[in-house]
Order: structure tokens, then C-alpha cells, then sequence
């Protein structure tokens, strides 16, 4: 997804990280990792470790890191978009002008990467980078702990044990769309976008799914 | 032999009754040292409960909760996470330095953020599911 713009700002100090949040693990992960036939770093996160460092909720986030390894912007959608929620589940089309508008808020944010590479445009001064920072409370911490024992858990053959662990985890903490389409997949491939997911989407009403980056 | 698994290691300890441990032990868990004011990290001690300690055991579980952190534990009690501290995690991040880690890419080979210092990194997530 990002190598066309890594292709285009390599030379501009500038590089590419894609962790794949994957409790499968790598051999799951290698067929998409294969086909995006990228040249930056592509990491395999069995764990979440990222998702707990950096308090992240679902995928894709992106946090951009200035030179000095200070946090430039604080976990953000990375290009996508809610209009994946009109969409028809029969033929899962999108309208034809809901696709136009997804486009081009994928290249607004292109181009906002593009920017801030070249001129620094849209880093935050530190007081608004660190007012964008979700807080991490102790229910998060349990669920993050939580979900690291069920992972290991469904690895090491107790998948039962496992899968509750990582119910618990979800919901403890439910605002994470990571850890319950995480353990979903475990379950069953497919499952993190079956019709479980849809009735979660639905009941968000007017919250976000994707909540836009504020560019 | 008990299972920990800390959010970065995952570790193989000799425990009795929960998370008592020696104190070598305990310290290869969390990264605390146990001393006469307490366990200790740097320049900061945290005193522990006086029943947290017995000779040169440490109930780790006792100290870890101290710490503000999530000790769980599956059913059999061999296997045990312990969570980072919310408050380490908000402070961390408050800093807004970047925190470092290490993952492997598809190929095992370890990458660590710190070794791209001097650039801009965009830092994405990503999943099949």
C-alpha cells in the first residue's frame, strides 16, 4: 500500500515501517507481505506489542516519527475511510461517488506525508501531539495483558482458555476494533468481517469506525 | 518451571505459591533489584509491603500491583502476563519520544525503530483480518 510513496521519498531521509498486527503469525501474514512487493521494513507483531506501546485500536494507525525519534503526530487512520459502512453487503460495492470521495481522502493523506517529508508541513507542536494521545487506563492495561496470555494461550494448544482470555480482553476494553477482530480471526478466518463485525459496526451509529485524521 | 511473559520477554522461573521468587529471579522479571528500601530501577525504589518479602524472596505479584500493573494468570496458575503500569505507558507517551521496540520481518530478522534515528518514520499497522 505504501510503496509507491516510499519509492517516490526514499532518498528524502525518510522510511517506511508496515507492522502487521497478526497473531497468526509470519507465514499467515507473507502472501499480502509478498504481493505489496515493498522495499521498506515489513515487521510481524504476533503480540500487538506496537498496539500496547503506542495504545493504538485498530488498523491501519500510523504515528508519524521526526528525525529525533519524537512522535511528529500521534496515532492517526492511516487512508482509510467510513464509507466502507454505505456499502451494499450483497455485491460489497461501494457508490459509485462514496469510491471517488474514499479516493481522494487516500491521496489527501498521501499527499500529506508527501509534505511533511519535503517541508515538515503537519507535525504537531508537542503540545498538540501530546493532546491527541489516547490514554491508556488500568482496564486497558489488563486487557493488553489479557490478550497476551490468550494469544499464547491459543499457541500453545489451550484454545479455549485462550479465546477467553481474549473475550475478557475486549471487553475490557471494548473501544478496541485490534484485540476483538483479532481474536475473531483466531476463531475462524473470516470471522473478523462476518456478520458479528457488521452489528458492531451498526451499533456505533454516528461514532466513527475510522475517525479522520486531523490534517 | 512457571511461564511469565512480560510485555517484551517471555520467561521460564522457578516460583512457589504464585510469583514468590528469589529475588536474582525477580529481578530478571521485572528488572528490579531488591534492596533494603525496597525494589529498585535506576535511581527509583518502590517500597514493598513487608509481607511481599520473606529472606531473599520476593512476591512479585505483590510488587508488580504496586506498581500499578495488571498480574493474570490462566486457570492452572503456570502460566502468568504481567501488563505495563497505565501510568508507565501515558508517561512514556507523554514524553513523546517514540517508544523503541524490536520485531522481527518476515524473514526473523530482528528490526529495532531506534536504528532509523535521522530519518522520518512512517509507522503503520496493518492486518489480514
Amino acid at each position: 500500500m505504501w510503496q509507491q510513496l516510499y519509492a517516490e521519498l526514499k532518498d528524502k531521509n525518510f522510511m517506511v515501517v508496515a507492522v502487521a498486527e497478526e497473531s497468526r503469525g509470519a507465514d499467515h501474514a507473507k502472501q499480502w507481505i509478498d504481493a505489496a512487493k515493498s522495499d521498506y521494513w515489513q515487521l510481524i507483531d504476533t503480540d500487538h506489542r506496537l498496539e500496547d506501546l503506542y495504545n493504538l485500536v485498530n488498523v491501519p494507525q500510523a504515528i508519524w516519527i521526526d528525525e529525533q525519534g519524537m512522535i511528529a503526530r500521534p496515532p492517526e487512520t492511516a487512508g482509510s475511510t467510513d464509507h466502507f459502512r454505505r456499502m451494499d453487503l450483497k455485491t460489497r460495492t461501494m457508490a459509485p461517488e462514496d469510491q471517488v470521495a474514499r479516493q481522494a481522502a487516500r491521496d489527501a493523506y498521501m499527499q500529506a506525508i508527501r509534505d511533511w517529508v519535503t517541508t515538515g508541513k503537519h507535525a504537531l507542536p508537542a503540545d498538540d501531539a501530546r493532546a491527541g494521545l489516547p490514554k491508556v487506563t488500568p482496564r486497558i492495561a489488563e486487557a493488553r495483558a489479557r490478550f497476551r496470555l490468550g494469544v499464547w494461550l491459543r499457541a500453545h494448544g489451550s484454545t479455549a482458555e485462550g479465546d477467553r482470555q481474549m473475550n475478557e480482553a475486549s471487553s475490557l476494553h471494548p473501544e478496541s476494533w485490534s484485540l476483538w477482530r483479532q481474536a475473531a480471526d483466531l476463531d475462524e478466518v473470516g470471522k473478523a468481517s462476518g456478520p458479528d463485525f457488521w452489528k458492531r459496526v451498526q451499533a456505533l451509529g454516528e461514532r466513527p469506525y475510522y475517525p479522520p485524521p486531523k490534517l | 518451571m512457571t511461564r511469565i511473559l512480560t510485555p517484551t520477554d517471555e520467561v521460564d522461573i522457578k516460583t512457589h505459591d504464585g510469583l514468590w521468587m528469589s529475588a536474582v529471579d525477580a529481578e530478571r522479571v521485572t528488572g528490579w533489584t531488591l534492596k533494603p528500601e525496597g525494589m529498585c530501577r535506576a535511581e527509583s525504589c518502590v517500597p514493598l509491603p513487608a509481607d511481599a518479602v520473606k529472606g531473599k524472596d520476593v512476591n512479585v505479584e505483590a510488587f508488580w500491583k504496586k506498581l500499578g500493573g495488571p498480574v493474570v494468570a490462566n486457570d492452572a496458575r503456570d502460566v502468568f502476563a504481567l501488563g505495563a503500569p497505565a501510568d508507565e505507558r501515558n508517561a512514556a507517551l507523554e514524553g513523546l519520544a517514540a517508544p523503541d521496540f524490536t520485531l522481527p520481518d518476515i524473514d526473523g530478522v530482528p528490526r529495532s525503530l531506534s536504528q532509523l534515528r535521522g530519518k522520518k518514520v512512517f509507522l503503520a499497522t496493518w492486518a489480514s483480518w
